[in-house]
């Protein structure tokens, strides 16, 4: 008895673990909410969610969300522009070209890419790859959603290609055969079988790229600027919801105040735009991954 | 040229275009690193590890970064791995298919794409604030670890996973308990595996910024934690003390992103020093962690 | 003189989910010699032997009616403690299993989770253990080895010996050559026919040559229903149903 007694204890112990994620959850959404509740009750959501400014640190103070949503959505964008069309030509390639060896190398060192620390990033964007680019657009302010987006897009690369290359390298080999025996050529078997068959995972890993770019901090904060700013124009400062959350943290805005709770409330846009981002992508990646294992 | 010889010409340059894509972002980080070197060698010596912060760049170092990273980094690992370890076993061993283990699932695999800076907000509201630890090296500790749970547990469960179902049928088989099955057969056995997933998720903790500067963290901070141990000449002569734990820290990526937001061309240089010792960091810790992969593949 | 029965399987129906495996099969296990459960893959066999340890407990949609005792007790009943029967009754798989650590710790480690640390009574056992599965003298030079550098029929030889150290009453073969050669598997087969001065084996087997070989007593399944029980002997000169002599003639499986 004392044996099973044990046993049953350590299960126990084991679960708690497990709830522990639970709990985080739900902290994380209380948090989120009871602070959001407080701002609401002084700011309209009508006017979070369609006044055109955002300057809760002036004296003339507006709460859109708009312009630090916009800010997000060009880095995002930028950065996509990037990523996808350089991580799923090089999926096709490492998937369907490139030899088992040569995966095995290029693989981990791709990896790397998506270990340097954010920080780093952030640094290269703004003193390597904004003067860089100052030289062919004249016009190009020192914070620029431009190199800001497409620094972060180098660094979401890895994500979309590993993830897409699972996707194809899923797809039965007998399709591929199929194709061959007609006499395909490997880009026409690569684009037109392999490619449409793993679709779905292949959107689920550019959504969750786009859920990455979204929820990225630092790159942003330092290269991109500190302007809310309700424009599409890349090469003009911006801020991004993130960076917003970065600037009041930094500043010495006293707690307790409807300023400090705008962090709460972005951190909150943020947590529902990259969680309905990240919940599709998993649906689409199970959808996938029920066809084909 | 016929039709054959024209896709077979585009297949080539297809090939060309595909390594060229792959091999773009590796050219990025090539250039990454050699501006960061360019930059901060020159800044980087004995000095600039052991001095505190300072207004003037040229006196300014990273003393009280690094040692407020190790200091976070132990309190994270101390936390996140029993945990994430623990709940891996839960998830792979024990749990029954039902509801609240595909909640727990769903759960994990979300928290997983939660950006860091929510996190920051989490430590803010439930550490700094509910708990009232301040901006000390606990808050940071424990957001961290709550930030790299779920890798910890999804890479415990994978290793776990790898370990071939006859392995637990020969134990059982012999009259082990579940636990003994488990913790003296399955979790040696997918230990390789598991400490790789645990480097590579302490390496990305070494390297976020943003959650702790959600929680307060300092960018200035001339002085150190107080020593967890202490000599004295007096009788037990050794002290033992957790207050360091309640000090306040900044960490390296804190203190380069400090340096990165200052308009003074010294402090780039500063920032720049401070990167390469960061990434000299984390890219030792990713390279251990593929070379522990490559070792620990295919063993059955 | 009939031997004392050390299992008594009566009505054993198993369900796997709403698959039927085993339907109302019924035989004895006699002490202290071998019995063969013989028939074409997915007759059930190998679901009757894990039965006998209780394996399936491992399988969640697992579901049984029917009854097995085990020296007269009813193996199933809520106070069997499953991890000391596992103890009395041991068991070697399918593919050999070697834990991926040394060969003494493979052998001593049924000992370790009893409690058992005395270093000299290991090292005693541990060299039985070898010596019974006819591996010692091939290993003693290397206990400190991996398991998994032995070669497959090693391996086997070994995982018999792992069953061997915690002294069991019984020893449930579950295809224990499926894996290997000839040569080894004649081996094993040689060892076999000397356990059973010792031990009651149940041995599970497609190979009828193998039944014949090592087996006193020998049970033909057929999806799901045994056909017929009896020495093998009398089994392998007059079979009485006609699916037996097909099987045996080489008809199917």
């Amino acid at each position: 008895m004392n044996r099973q007694f044990k046993e049953a204890v350590i299960e126990r112990l084991l679960l708690c673990s497990s709830l522990l994620s639970v709990f985080t959850t739900a902290a994380i959404i209380f948090i989120l909410l009871s602070e959001s509740l407080g701002f609401f009750k002084e700011v309209s959501i009508v006017d979070f969610l369609t006044d055109t400014q955002w300057t809760p640190l002036f004296t003339q103070k507006h709460y859109g969300i708009l312009p630090l949503l916009c800010g997000t959505l060009l880095t995002t964008l930028v950065a996509l522009l990037v990523a996808v069309p350089l991580g799923l030509v090089s999926a096709v390639y490492l998937s369907e070209y490139a030899t088992g060896r040569v995966r095995n190398y290029i693989k981990p060192l791709m990896e790397v890419l998506a270990a340097v620390p954010t920080v780093v990033y952030g640094y290269f964007a703004l003193l390597f790859v904004t003067p860089l680019l100052k030289k062919f657009i004249p016009g190009l302010s020192g914070f620029n959603a431009l190199s800001a987006g497409f620094v972060m897009g180098v660094m979401i690369i890895p994500l979309v290609s590993s993830l897409s290359e699972d996707a194809m390298h899923a797809v039965p080999m007998g399709l591929r055969e199929g194709a061959y025996a007609l006499g395909s050529h490997k880009i026409q078997v690569a684009f037109r079988i392999v490619f449409p068959a793993a679709l779905s995972g292949i959107t689920a890993a550019t959504i969750l790229a786009v859920s990455r770019a979204i929820g990225e901090t630092m790159i942003v904060a330092i290269a991109a600027g500190q302007q809310p700013n309700l424009t599409f124009n890349p090469l003009v400062p911006v801020e991004t919801i993130t960076a917003y959350i970065v600037q009041i943290s930094l500043g010495d805005t006293p707690h307790g105040t409807l300023e400090y709770s705008t962090i709460f409330v972005c951190g909150l846009t943020l947590f529902l735009l990259t969680f309905v981002l990240n919940v599709v992508s998993f649906k689409l990646k199970r959808r996938f991954q029920e066809i084909y294992e | 040229m016929n039709k054959a010889q024209l896709d077979k010409q585009v297949d080539k340059l297809f090939k060309f275009i595909g390594i060229a894509s792959t091999l773009f972002g590796l050219i990025v980080l090539v250039a990454l690193v050699f501006d960061v070197f360019t930059d901060g060698f020159k800044r980087l010596n004995w000095d600039f590890l052991v001095s505190f912060p300072s207004r003037k760049p040229e006196k300014a170092g990273i003393l009280s970064a690094w040692v407020g990273t190790i200091w976070v980094m132990l309190t994270t690992a101390v936390l996140a791995i029993p945990l994430g370890i623990a709940s891996g076993i839960h998830l792979e061993e024990y749990a029954k298919r039902n509801r609240l283990t595909d909640f727990i699932e769903i759960n994990i695999a979300n928290l997983a794409g939660v950006p860091s800076v929510i996190y920051g907000i989490l430590g803010l509201g439930l550490f700094v604030r509910w708990l009232n630890l301040d901006r000390s090296v606990l808050a940071g500790g424990l957001t961290l670890a709550l930030l790299i749970l779920p890798t910890v547990i999804l890479s415990t469960r994978e290793a776990l996973r790898a370990v071939p179902f006859s392995i637990r049928e020969a134990a059982f088989a012999l009259g082990a308990t579940k636990w003994q099955v488990v913790s003296q057969q399955v979790l040696p056995a997918a230990l390789g595996n598991i400490l790789t997933g645990i480097i590579l998720a302490m390496s990305r903790a070494i390297g976020e910024t943003a959650p702790l500067i959600t929680i307060g963290a300092l960018t200035y901070i001339p002085f150190l934690p107080e020593s967890p141990v202490s000599f004295s000449n007096q009788f037990p002569f050794l002290q033992v003390s957790s207050k360091g734990f309640l000090d306040a820290f900044t960490v390296l990526p804190i203190q380069i992103f400090n340096w990165v937001s200052r308009p003074q061309k010294g402090f780039a240089s500063c920032a720049a020093a401070g990167i390469i010792v960061l990434l000299a960091i984390t890219l030792f810790m990713n390279g251990l962690a593929i070379y522990l992969r490559q070792k620990h593949q295919k063993r059955w | 003189m009939e031997p004392p029965k050390v299992f008594e399987i009566e009505n054993l129906s198993s369900f796997y989910g709403a698959k039927q495996v085993l339907k109302k099969v019924s035989l004895p296990i006699y002490e202290k010699s071998v019995t063969s459960l013989m028939g074409p893959s997915g007759c059930g066999k190998s679901t009757l032997i894990r039965c006998l340890n209780r394996m399936n407990d491992l399988v969640g949609n697992f579901r049984m009616e029917g009854k097995i005792l085990y020296k007269s007790k009813d193996l199933f009943s809520k106070d069997v403690d499953v991890t000391n029967l596992r103890r009395e009754i041991g068991m070697v798989f399918q593919k050999p299993n070697p834990f991926p650590k040394s060969i003494y710790e493979n052998i001593a480690y049924g000992l370790k989770i009893q409690g058992i640390s005395n270093r000299e009574y290991l090292d005693g056992v541990v060299e039985e253990s070898l010596e019974r599965a006819a591996l010692w003298e091939e290993v003693k030079d290397r206990l400190r080895e991996s398991a998994l550098s032995l070669s497959g029929g090693q391996q086997q030889r070994l995982c018999i010996a792992r069953a061997l150290a915690v002294k069991p009453r019984v020893i449930l073969f579950d295809e224990p050559c499926s894996a290997l050669d000839p040569i080894a598997t004649a081996k094993i087969e040689e060892l076999i026919t000397e356990l059973k001065q010792n031990y009651t084996i149940a041995i599970v087997t497609h190979n009828t040559a193998q039944a014949a070989r090592v087996s006193d007593h020998t049970a033909f399944l057929f999806l799901g229903d045994m056909i017929e029980f009896g020495t093998t002997a009398k089994m392998f000169t007059v079979p009485k149903d006609k699916r037996t002599e097909e099987y045996l003639t080489g008809k199917f499986g």
